[in-house]
């Protein structure tokens, strides 16, 4: 290192440290609006009568503009996590406007320039964002082919288009899009019904486009936030002590100013962050910090570790505010035989394979911050409220990040960011979590536990069906200041929020309670806990995961303790002929009827779920084989079918159900999160495995089912309720062991059979 | 302390101290964004390059210890423009989610097939273990494994491989 950056670093070190910038205050009301896209509140409603997003951005041009080379350009405030949306928003769009696809560019949520969409979550993406382009599309169409029809002298019903961004006279004279956008403005309000195009006539829709993200993803291309470099940017590192709710006692400050290459030292409050001029500088600079003692006060205590008895009394401690989710009372038969079970789903990490990271950048009282979180907008009013900055003067940006989930470090790792960067005005700072800190600090997937008891009849009907579900609301997305981990360390502290239920129809915690069949006597109660022990937050599918576990599970035991065949149960108490369908077509592709029966190795399991009872359709069967010497299970081969309206692409769909199959085999199957007495224990990969390639199943098929021209429904987040319940029902088929608990682990089920 | 690398057949000299992991060097220093930090524990497989021929954690790999040595990266392998044959197996099967892992998922394959260019499914299997995808798209990355392997031999069809 040279003598002259050795000298800034001490200057910097000193200007960091004696000029320690207090958090401006900023007023604590902060507008609490947001948290939409996951079922909450979000933006407000401008236009009821408008479909989708157009509801809260009912402007044409806030959408779509169309230059006068034909260039189309199309707004989203939805981002892309993975899930292929940025490819499935481009065919709506294309598909619409009747142009190649090739010709839309799409911008991601970008504070400056989209429509604000709230979250990307709750598989909300198609239904908001997909359907308000969809429309806002078919009212750009109807206004080119008018101001044509107009020029022309002809009636606008005979202007037509060809997919190829032109518009046709009836006597073949032709316009391009982009002469006649030149001469109109599309700062006009959307109206209802403009006319969509037929789904005979699709070009685009329904087809299977391959991404268009995928081959920077494959070759090394910046495709990620992580890979953006900024001119002067410097590395940044933050750091906490072990694990959320800890801090370091006394790190050396000192001692790692004096390390050549930290550019400076932020401390503020309880934050604290190196920044250097290269990363791995910065990391060894962290490393030193670390070393310090940690803490943790002793309240409230960390959640009991290991059993589902140890989770449910950890949830049974908790204050609980009873909301009554459903009550019917009809005649019924007297009960013949009953089931009560209790089903429990320990804290759950995301386990993004990339740690969160962010840039920020404080230049001229103006914060630019780039972020991979799922809520661009709400980045933005997090940091405005943390820096006492108006929220005109932070632009939030989306960039990709690694999968997250759910709400993963990537909101904390944002607002560190600009801390930090308010800090160093005039440097891009990159700051990236290391392993630890994202398995430590980021929010976990809840903890939750379920009471079900259910009754048959003599004639094979459920005469009673009650269901019990204790859980907080998962989603503690930050709209504000004290949401993000900064926010807990300024001085003072911006105190985190309570939690506040999602009221159904989503839910959160409750979500996919009610059961969508059609049971006699059914009583829902959800057992709201405000607080958790641990920091939490959403985790994809919220409370669905283990609410629909459980409700599959119960008839599942109710079946098998009548002799009933698992799809017959359901069929028989299902109207929904939606339903129905998808649970045939899975069970038609699997071969249920000629299944192996369970013969205490292998066996077959299956179960259901429509995603909030609003979403995607999903039926999972699943063939598993058990090594009865270890407990070990292999699911050898998995069929799904999947109803999500008009796919926009069918294999993105596919994709989606088949990770969401796979990932649910490894939280159902193999995930808890551990905890110490005072920090939590898993860390790493060794102390929070997750499904490898030699776990994964044999094979994986899904089934789309074709439904032209029907509303959008979101899927992401179908297939993780029913491929745990099917785990589950196809391994009491094989052993006739019945897991409650998950992780359904081989050391549980190895338990369970006992000595072979 | 100039540490020399050869990293996809050209020579860099670096300033660097040579106890920097070659993932921070590969990504800051070489502007390449192939080799991701996941862990920097060695046990996700997202930092996978090929040393020698042989997969490697760049993440746990001091820069000094591989002065000299033949490093690629999957950028070596091809690029958007012109993919290489794995790459555009992966492509075919679109066989990413968010796509974090992909490129150690791509180094790690492509190590087994350089090795052996016929495995079998098992043979796949074991080799991937070390690298961990979090989407769950596991089974389309087996799938372009699959591929790229009947792709070299050119006799299957793609049906075949889809089976």
């Amino acid at each position: 290192m040279s003598p002259a950056l050795s000298s800034l670093s001490r200057r910097g070190f000193l200007a960091g440290g004696a000029l320690v910038v207090s958090f401006a205050l900023a007023p604590r009301a902060f507008a609490q609006l947001a948290g939409g896209g996951e079922g909450g509140a979000g933006p407000a409603v401008l236009a009821p009568d408008l479909k989708g997003s157009l509801k809260s951005t009912p402007w044409l041009d806030a959408w779509i503009r169309i230059d006068g080379d034909g260039r189309v350009t199309v707004f989203t405030g939805k981002v892309e996590l993975g899930q292929g949306i940025r490819t499935a928003l481009t065919q709506v769009a294309a598909e619409e406007l009747d142009v190649p696809p090739a010709t839309v560019t799409l911008v991601t949520a970008d504070t400056e320039r989209t429509p604000d969409e709230g979250l990307t979550a709750g598989s909300h993406s198609m239904q908001d964002s997909g359907t308000a382009i969809q429309n806002a599309a078919a009212n750009v169409r109807m206004l080119l082919a008018a101001e044509a029809a107009r020029g022309w002298g002809v009636p606008t019903e005979e202007v037509t288009t060809g997919g190829d961004g032109r518009l046709h006279a009836p006597d073949g004279r032709v316009l391009a899009y982009g002469e006649v956008a030149a001469r109109l403005s599309l700062h006009m309000q959307a109206v209802p019904d403009a006319p969509l195009r037929k789904p005979s006539d699709y070009r685009t829709l329904g087809r299977e486009l391959p991404r268009v993200d995928i081959p920077a993803k494959l070759t090394g291309g910046a495709a990620y936030l992580h890979d953006m470099r900024l001119p002067g940017m410097l590395h940044a590192r933050v750091v906490r002590g072990p694990s959320a709710g800890t801090s370091l006692q006394a790190p050396d400050l000192d001692g790692v100013a004096r390390m050549p290459g930290v550019v400076t030292v932020v401390r503020q409050g309880g934050f604290l962050a190196v920044v250097a001029e290269r990363q791995w500088t910065a990391i060894q600079a962290m490393r030193h910090l670390q070393r310090a003692a940690y803490g943790r006060p002793a309240s409230p205590p960390l959640p009991a570790d290991g059993s589902g008895d140890a989770v449910a009394a950890t949830l049974a401690a908790l204050p609980a505010r009873d909301i009554a989710i459903m009550d019917t009372s009809e005649p019924a038969g007297p009960a013949v035989r009953s089931v009560k079970a209790r089903y429990t789903r320990p804290w759950i990490s995301h386990g993004s394979i990339g740690p969160s990271c962010a840039i920020a950048h404080y230049v001229d009282g103006t914060m630019t911050v780039w972020t991979h979180s799922q809520g661009t907008f709400d980045v933005r009013r997090v940091v405005a409220e943390l820096l006492g900055l108006p929220a005109e003067r932070v632009h939030a940006i989306h960039a990709e990040g690694a999968g997250c989930y759910g709400q993963n470090g990537a909101d904390d790792v944002a607002a560190d960011a600009a801390v930090i960067a308010r800090a160093v005005p005039g440097r891009p700072i990159r700051l990236q979590w290391m392993r630890e800190q994202e398995f430590g600090w980021e929010p976990l997937g809840p903890g939750m536990m379920t009471e079900l008891e259910a009754a048959l009849g003599a004639d094979n009907r459920i005469v009673s069906w009650r269901h019990a579900v204790w859980s907080n609301p998962h989603n503690n997305r930050p709209v504000g200041a004290g949401g993000v981990l900064a926010g807990n360390e300024a001085d003072p502290p911006f105190p985190v929020p309570e939690g506040k239920p999602i009221p159904m129809p989503e839910g959160d915690g409750s979500r996919n309670s009610n059961p969508l069949y059609s049971f006699a006597n059914t009583h829902v109660v959800y057992h709201f806990l405000k607080d958790m022990p641990a920091r939490v937050s959403a985790l994809r599918s919220l409370g669905a995961h283990l609410n629909v576990f459980s409700i599959e599970s119960m008839l599942d035991e109710l079946a098998a303790g009548a002799g009933i065949d698992p799809l017959a149960i359901r069929l028989d108490h299902m109207q929904d002929e939606r339903a129905r369908d998808v649970m045939q077509a899975a069970t038609d592709r699997f071969g249920w009827s000629r299944r192996p029966k369970g013969d205490g190795r292998r066996g077959c399991g299956m179960a259901f779920a429509r995603y909030k009872n609003l979403g995607a359709y999903c039926a999972v069967a699943l063939e598993v084989e058990v090594d009865r010497e270890t407990g070990r299970v292999l699911v050898r081969r998995a069929v799904a079918a999947v109803d999500c309206g008009q796919p926009a692409n069918p294999d993105g769909v596919r994709n989606q159900i088949e990770g969401a199959m796979v990932q649910s085999l490894s939280w159902t199957g193999r995930e808890a999160v551990r905890f110490a007495a005072d920090r939590r224990a898993s860390f790493d990969w060794s102390s929070y495995p997750i499904l490898r390639f030699d776990d994964v199943p044999g094979s994986v098929e899904v089934v789309v089912m074709d439904r032209p021209g029907a509303p959008f429904l979101g899927t992401a987040e179908a297939g993780q309720g029913p491929t745990a319940a099917a785990l589950a029902n196809a391994i009491a088929d094989a052993t006739g062991v019945r897991l409650r608990d998950m992780p359904l682990s081989p050391e549980r089920l190895k338990a369970a059979i006992g000595p072979v | 302390m100039t540490v020399t690398l050869t990293v996809n057949g050209a020579d860099h000299a670096l300033d660097v101290d040579p106890a920097t992991p070659l993932l921070y060097v590969l990504r800051d220093d070489l502007e390449l964004n192939g080799a991701k930090y996941g862990c920097g524990l060695g046990q996700c497989g997202a930092c996978t390059v090929h040393i020698d021929g042989k997969p490697a954690f760049s993440c746990l790999t001091p820069v000094g210890a591989v002065a000299g040595r033949r490093i690629r990266t999957v950028e070596g392998l091809g690029s958007a423009g012109a993919p290489g044959l794995l790459q555009q197996a992966f492509e075919t099967e679109q066989a990413a989610q968010c796509g974090y892992c992909i490129a150690g998922m791509i180094m790690r394959a492509q190590a087994l097939l350089d090795r052996n260019p016929d495995p079998d499914e098992a043979q796949i299997r074991a080799h991937m273990q070390t690298n961990l995808c979090r989407c769950g798209t596991h089974m389309r990355i087996l799938r372009a494994i699959r591929r790229a392997v009947a792709l070299r031999k050119g006799t299957q069809s793609a049906q075949e491989v889809r089976r």
